[in-house]
């Protein structure tokens, strides 16, 4: 029992990694039509721009408030650079979806041999705050506080997001941008506005991943943001592309196949069956669980 | 509107005899660059600069011979990407499953080289037809998100070394019993060449000859407007899948000829990356051209190759070769759209213009 | 003779290679109904969606729209619509998965007031189901809120496509009177296929065929004469009286 908890939890807590990156993704996809190869990068940035401030911005520190002070600091970083790749390179792209996916692809290449240089190919050690490399007992299983941080972290910002579609005009644009995109602007609304602000949204999520994982893994590398695009990708299309709610339904499904199959099966063979989930459901359902909706 | 799609047929099915002379020359311009190629490892020519010590050196041969390989393998991912409008990020798959398919049943299974070849094309092949068929069912950016995925499974598989197949991280070296003397030792190494330009005229053979056929204009229409060629009463979901599986398997070729001459299988070929660079090779030689992919993938080998051994000496992140190639591939997006290829119609209008100038 | 609303100028769209329109001139009056008209596929619709900024990726556009002092083809389409170019596209294009609150507050625009009360004083219906899915409305109360929806703000030109499209007959006579009582307030060009909803509504005519414009006069003189119907709608007269 305690191991199926154990299981449980952590799967959540993965679970939780793969929404923060596949919500933004969705979102993008879904009102912009951009398919973001360079999503990995925010990630990536959000991670070391916490791992920086942790060691450099007077105020900030590795464990206590510190830590959440660099972690805001990864967090708007992570949205600052989203915001300004839209701006940027893809806007003037608009209508152009393959160069578009170019463009972030050869951004995803640059960035990440980037942050190499910088900073080495090497794994570096992550901050980890006192409470987060401690365990919590629940039902007789130790969960590792870190996975329940990554949960919460999640369910926070999948509730923020939920209200901010359902109650904010802006939300109100995305929703109806994911649906139709011209029709927004046949009611004179300039909805690439909208589209700058779904980037900043999804890097700023991405960041939060990118810091909350470094917590969770214990050490930050470039091409970590890369591996985890993969999945998070494999979560957008199970979930229906443009919808929040169906990545949290698709991620929890991956994160928990994924943990419980590497646990009683061999290592990797998780993975497999991820993939395997992803080929049903595209063949049973190809638009996703969700359809093309942003909110049911 | 059977106008409008045999309009996108390539000019260059133009018959020599109706062309002007120039351009009856240019037709016979690839047989003279496969001459000179054919006859390149015969040269001692030593290249300052762009190689180290004289070109036929079995070093610069090897390298010569992946930088085929690759001019090959990008041509076959045109067929995908250029030919017929997909974007698919799992090309990489069927590659690695020609490169470790051989080198599993030559070196744990024993099969003699030429059995296990034949065995992964053909395997490579019929799995790139059922992986298309299901991923075909989605279409645009959900479809490169699928070949991705799939092709990640390959890449868990290689690495994860299920029953100690491939080796994981380490790779799987070839073991030389199975193969034939002639592709063995350092000498031997310009066969190797031959081989992989072998491939490469292979490839742009087949890839030119579909494209000039009826299912290749088609792929162009699929290319242009989908609903096009669904009006015409085809079936897209078909060519697609025809065009897929036959990537697959050229793919998957060229993965046997890429074991011989580098001597093993790596983890690194069933990457993500290794797509991504197919990618990258056409977007640069200028996607749907005959020779545009070749010459991108070509010199993308290369000078990911130069830039590896140059690197070390540049600052910063130009010592980084991937983040050279980046750059130069957003760059290449704004600047450049028509990649290599389009050189030659942009500089046709200022050659002639130079050309009538003295004259008037 | 009044100075035209929009005046269309040699208006050509190729979209994947295909000459939809060649070269389309005509004038809408600034009073009253201007129908747009001809066979299924002559580019009515290109038409509209050329005039509005909506053409499709790849479609090329050229020739020019002017409406008042804005050539319409090289504005954007919010630019446009802000200005007063009023657009209720074909097949109604109301959000689904929006309720119909919602999709009216999406028209609302920033510093100005949203005329709720014209709006459900002519669709009553649509106050009544303000929190109901719009994809669960039927087809006549979409068509509502499409034009609704355009009516929250004050345009000086509608452009609307085949509002009746789809309907069953007594919900197109309850939109026709909509558009009647509309198109006193605000000129109006109306692709319409029910000649009977045309013949009530429109002043003009122009007649599309072939991608040109091939005939342009009063609507009543082309449907007064069933040969000119016939030879350019492709219609008898039973159809004009329906």
């Amino acid at each position: 029992m305690s191991t199926f908890i154990l299981l449980t939890l952590t799967g959540l807590g993965l679970a939780a990694l793969y929404f923060l990156v596949a919500s933004g993704l969705s979102l993008v996809f879904g009102l912009a039509d951009v398919l973001n190869f360079a999503h990995g990068l925010f990630l990536s940035v959000g991670a070391y721009a916490t791992w920086w401030a942790a060691g450099h911005l007077p105020g900030a520190g590795p464990t206590g408030f510190g830590f959440v002070l660099a972690a805001a600091f990864g967090v708007v970083a992570g949205a600052a650079v989203a915001a300004l790749v839209e701006l940027v390179l893809i806007r003037p792209l608009y209508s152009r979806t393959i160069e578009q996916v170019l463009v972030t692809v050869g951004l995803s290449l640059a960035g990440v041999a980037l942050l190499q240089a910088t900073w080495g190919a090497d794994p570096r050690p992550f901050p980890r705050p006192e409470w987060t490399r401690g365990v919590t007992g629940i039902g007789g299983a130790n969960i590792p506080n870190a996975s329940l941080l990554l949960v919460l972290a999640a369910a926070a910002v999948l509730t923020l997001l939920l209200l901010f579609l359902r109650f904010t005009r802006v939300g109100l644009v995305i929703r109806a941008g994911v649906e139709n995109r011209e029709m927004v602007t046949a009611l004179g609304i300039d909805v690439r506005k909208a589209f700058t602000l779904v980037f900043a949204i999804g890097g700023a999520a991405a960041a939060l991943a990118g810091a909350l994982g470094g917590v969770y893994l214990g050490s930050v590398s470039p091409a970590q943001g890369g591996s985890l695009l993969i999945f998070a990708f494999i979560v957008v299309v199970i979930g229906g592309m443009g919808s929040v709610v169906g990545s949290a339904y698709a991620a929890v499904a991956v994160g928990l196949l994924q943990q419980f199959v590497n646990y009683y099966g061999t290592a990797g063979l998780g993975d497999i069956c991820v993939v395997a989930l992803l080929a049903i459901v595209l063949l049973v359902r190809p638009q996703g669980i969700a359809g093309r909706a942003v909110t049911a | 509107m059977t106008q409008a799609v045999s309009a996108e047929a390539p000019p260059a099915a133009t018959p020599p005899e109706l062309a002007p002379p120039r351009r009856r020359l240019a037709a016979f311009a690839p047989l003279v660059v496969l001459v000179v190629a054919v006859l390149l490892p015969y040269s001692t020519l030593p290249l300052p600069g762009l190689f180290d010590g004289a070109l036929n050196k079995p070093g610069n041969l090897q390298i010569l011979a992946v930088c085929l390989v690759f001019g090959g393998l990008a041509a076959s991912y045109d067929l995908l990407f250029g030919r017929t409008g997909l974007l698919s990020f799992g090309h990489a798959l069927y590659f690695a499953a020609g490169v470790y398919g051989t080198d599993v049943l030559v070196t744990h299974a024993g099969f003699p080289l030429w059995q296990a070849a034949v065995f992964a094309v053909v395997g490579s092949t019929i799995l790139a037809a059922l992986l298309g068929a299901i991923a075909l069912r989605t279409a645009g950016i959900a479809f490169a998100m699928v070949t991705l995925a799939f092709a990640q499974v390959g890449a868990i598989l290689v690495a994860r070394d299920f029953g100690g197949l491939t080796g994981g991280e380490e790779g799987l070296p070839l073991a030389s019993d199975g193969l034939p003397d002639f592709l063995l030792g350092v000498a031997n190494t310009v066969n190797l060449y031959w081989l992989a330009l072998a491939y490469l005229a292979v490839v742009v053979l087949v890839v030119s000859r579909v494209a000039a056929s009826p299912t290749g204009r088609v792929l162009a229409g699929l290319r242009d407007d989908e609903r096009r060629v669904g009006v015409l009463g085809l079936d897209p979901y078909r060519y697609k899948l025809v065009a897929f599986t036959l990537a697959g398997g050229l793919a998957a070729l060229g993965g046997v000829v890429y074991l011989l001459v580098v001597g093993g299988a790596s983890p690194h070929v069933t990457s993500s990356e290794l797509t991504l660079s197919l990618l990258v090779m056409v977007v640069l030689g200028g996607p749907g051209t005959r020779w545009g992919p070749v010459l991108g993938g070509i010199l993308y080998m290369y000078l990911d190759h130069r830039l590896t051994s140059l690197s070390a000496d540049l600052p910063g992140p130009l010592g980084q070769p991937l983040f050279v190639l980046g750059a130069i591939f957003i760059l290449a997006v704004y600047f450049f759209p028509g990649g290599l290829a389009s050189l030659r119609t942009r500089i046709a209008p200022l050659r002639a213009a130079l050309k009538r100038s003295p004259t008037s | 003779m009044t100075e035209p609303i929009l005046k269309v100028d040699d208006l050509s769209v190729r979209i994947a290679g295909l000459h939809i329109l060649q070269g389309v001139s005509f004038t809408v009056a600034p009073t009253g109904v201007t129908a747009l008209l001809g066979r299924n596929g002559v580019g009515k619709t290109t038409t509209l969606r050329a005039i509005v900024g909506l053409t499709p990726r790849g479609g090329e556009v050229s020739g020019s729209a002017s409406f008042g002092t804005v050539d319409t083809l090289r504005t954007p389409t919010h630019r446009l619509v802000r200005a007063g170019l009023g657009y209720v596209p074909e097949d109604r294009c109301v959000f689904a998965g929006l309720t119909v609150a919602e999709n009216l507050r999406l028209a609302e625009r920033p510093g100005a007031a949203p005329a709720y009360d014209r709006v459900f004083a002519l669709f009553p219906e649509l106050a009544k189901r303000a929190k109901q899915r719009a994809g669960t409305l039927s087809g006549g109360q979409q068509q509502m809120l499409a034009i609704g929806r355009v009516l929250l703000a004050d345009n000086t030109l509608l452009l609307v496509d085949e509002p009746t499209k789809g309907l069953a007959p007594k919900v197109v006579t309850e939109v026709a009177e909509a558009l009647e009582a509309v198109a006193e307030e605000v000129p109006v060009l109306l692709v319409e296929q029910n000649l009977a909803v045309v013949r009530r509504l429109a002043r003009d005519a122009v007649v599309l065929a072939a991608g040109k414009v091939a005939w342009t006069g009063a609507a009543s003189r082309l449907l007064g004469e069933p040969e000119l119907t016939k030879a350019l709608l492709g219609v008898g007269s039973a159809g004009v009286h329906a």
